[in-house]
């Protein structure tokens, strides 16, 4: 059953792939695109990777196809005609698939046990999560404690990322978003009754989910990224129906740039704390005297940290796009 | 009583199952876009709300009943809403309704 409902889903992946290559209204190419990231999540979820699938749909269905939305308003929804075949591209596409194609045929069978994936590290981190971290989520333990030094790089990507966006998007000073003053009677939805009363309605139930994704990640399928992004779609909702002046009186520019600062700063500092208490770089046993309640703490902290973080970059990116459209 | 719920939440599946099917004929099969939209939308809402409840009678009362009442809620909430933007939004855009007689929107 399994497998029929993910050959049925891949199938629907590949047709929407080639409908967004064969797409010449870059419109209808971006709402593609948010399809193909919600039939991602579908195959996530099938493969049991519930964590991995909540994020694609927040991030890739949801905030992703906004942005693309702004970018698009920016420039033409017309896909600029051309007229040469690229037969290099065409061949060296070919020959990667090709390639890809032979490479699984080494694979193992889906959930094959004595596959090397399920031999290697996981065992240990299936037995011992329960003894040294004590919580029902191993994802969250993995990402958050035993693996914390990537999820720290994962989270200065993200936060240089922004910073990037943001120096790109907002270079002159008088066009800065930060003075950015716009007629809040002629923005966003405020004549369309409908969309805009169920819309306010949905906003305070999707940043209560998000608040609930980032503090039971431990639990459940979760966490910081997933929040963050839940939050910023919740608040990316408000933005397009009440306006982004709106939006902005709610978190402003320097709030949202305090928050991706704060999230790294205190992601390093529970790092730098576990070194004063005597221990490693972001060890979060040593953080209490009991090293099951550090790294609950620990996990705690850091997940905050990365749930501003993304939020604030998510945020600031929306808003900078928007910017930029009400002074083009 | 167990079999008389089985067959209860069966029927509803199955007639769900036949609205949102016919509701996807006629998305392809209808003259324009607002009699394709109509179709889609009108036929989506009921199979929601049957097909729903048809889950809901095979799960009897648990918690996961209740998450399939937030799950209609949201779709009851959030479906005729988004038919109701593009509607309004193709008619702002100025395409206008098919008329017998009239050329096929393409």
């Amino acid at each position: 059953m399994v497998t029929f409902f993910g050959l049925f889903v891949l199938t629907l992946l590949v047709i929407t792939a080639i409908g967004i290559l064969r797409a010449e209204n870059l419109f209808a190419a971006v709402m593609l695109t948010g399809l193909f990231s919600l039939l991602m999540a579908s195959i996530f979820f099938i493969l049991d990777a519930a964590d991995v699938a909540l994020t694609e749909a927040a991030v890739g269905a949801g905030v992703a196809t906004v942005l693309m939305l702004s970018a698009l308003a920016l420039t033409s929804d017309r896909e600029q005609q051309q007229r040469r075949r690229h037969w290099i591209p065409i061949v060296v596409v070919s020959v990667t698939t090709l390639l890809i194609i032979y490479a699984t045929f080494d694979n193992p069978r889906l959930g094959d046990p004595g596959a090397p994936v399920h031999q290697h590290v996981a065992p240990w981190y299936l037995s011992e999560t329960p003894r040294l971290i004590d919580i029902p989520n191993v994802v969250t333990a993995i990402l958050a404690s035993f693996r914390g030094y990537d999820t720290l790089g994962e989270l200065f990507v993200i936060f240089t990322a922004g910073i990037g966006v943001l120096f790109m998007l907002s270079t002159d000073t008088e066009r800065s978003p930060l003075t950015l003053l716009p007629n809040p009677d002629t923005e966003g939805l405020r004549h369309h009754q409908v969309p805009r009363i169920i819309g306010r309605l949905l906003v305070p139930f999707i940043v209560l989910f998000g608040l609930y994704v980032q503090f039971h990640g431990e639990y459940g399928p979760g966490g910081g990224f997933q929040a963050g992004a839940l939050i910023s779609a919740g608040f990316i909702l408000f933005a397009l129906i009440e306006g982004e002046a709106a939006a902005l009186k709610v978190l402003s520019f320097r709030v949202l740039a305090g928050m991706i600062t704060t999230g790294a700063f205190l992601y390093v500092a529970v790092g730098l704390a576990g070194i004063a208490r005597g221990g490693n770089f972001l060890d979060y046993s040593v953080l209490l005297d009991d090293p099951i309640a550090g790294q609950h703490l620990g996990i705690i902290l850091i997940e905050l940290g990365v749930g501003l973080t993304v939020t604030g970059v998510l945020l600031s990116v929306f808003h900078a796009f928007a910017a930029r459209r009400q002074h083009s | 009583m167990e079999t008389l719920l089985d067959i209860l939440s069966w029927a509803l599946l199955v007639v769900g199952g036949a609205f949102v099917f016919v509701g996807g004929v006629g998305a392809l099969r209808m003259p324009d876009f607002y009699t394709r939209m109509h179709a889609a939308s009108l036929t989506d809402t009921l199979g929601t709300i049957l097909v729903l409840t048809g889950l809901m009678l095979q799960s009897g009362i648990s918690l996961a009943t209740a998450k399939l009442l937030a799950i209609m809620m949201l779709l009851l909430f959030t479906a005729p809403t988004a038919a109701y933007a593009l509607a309004n939004a193709a008619r702002l855009s100025g395409l206008k309704p098919y008329r017998t007689g009239g050329n096929r929107e393409q």
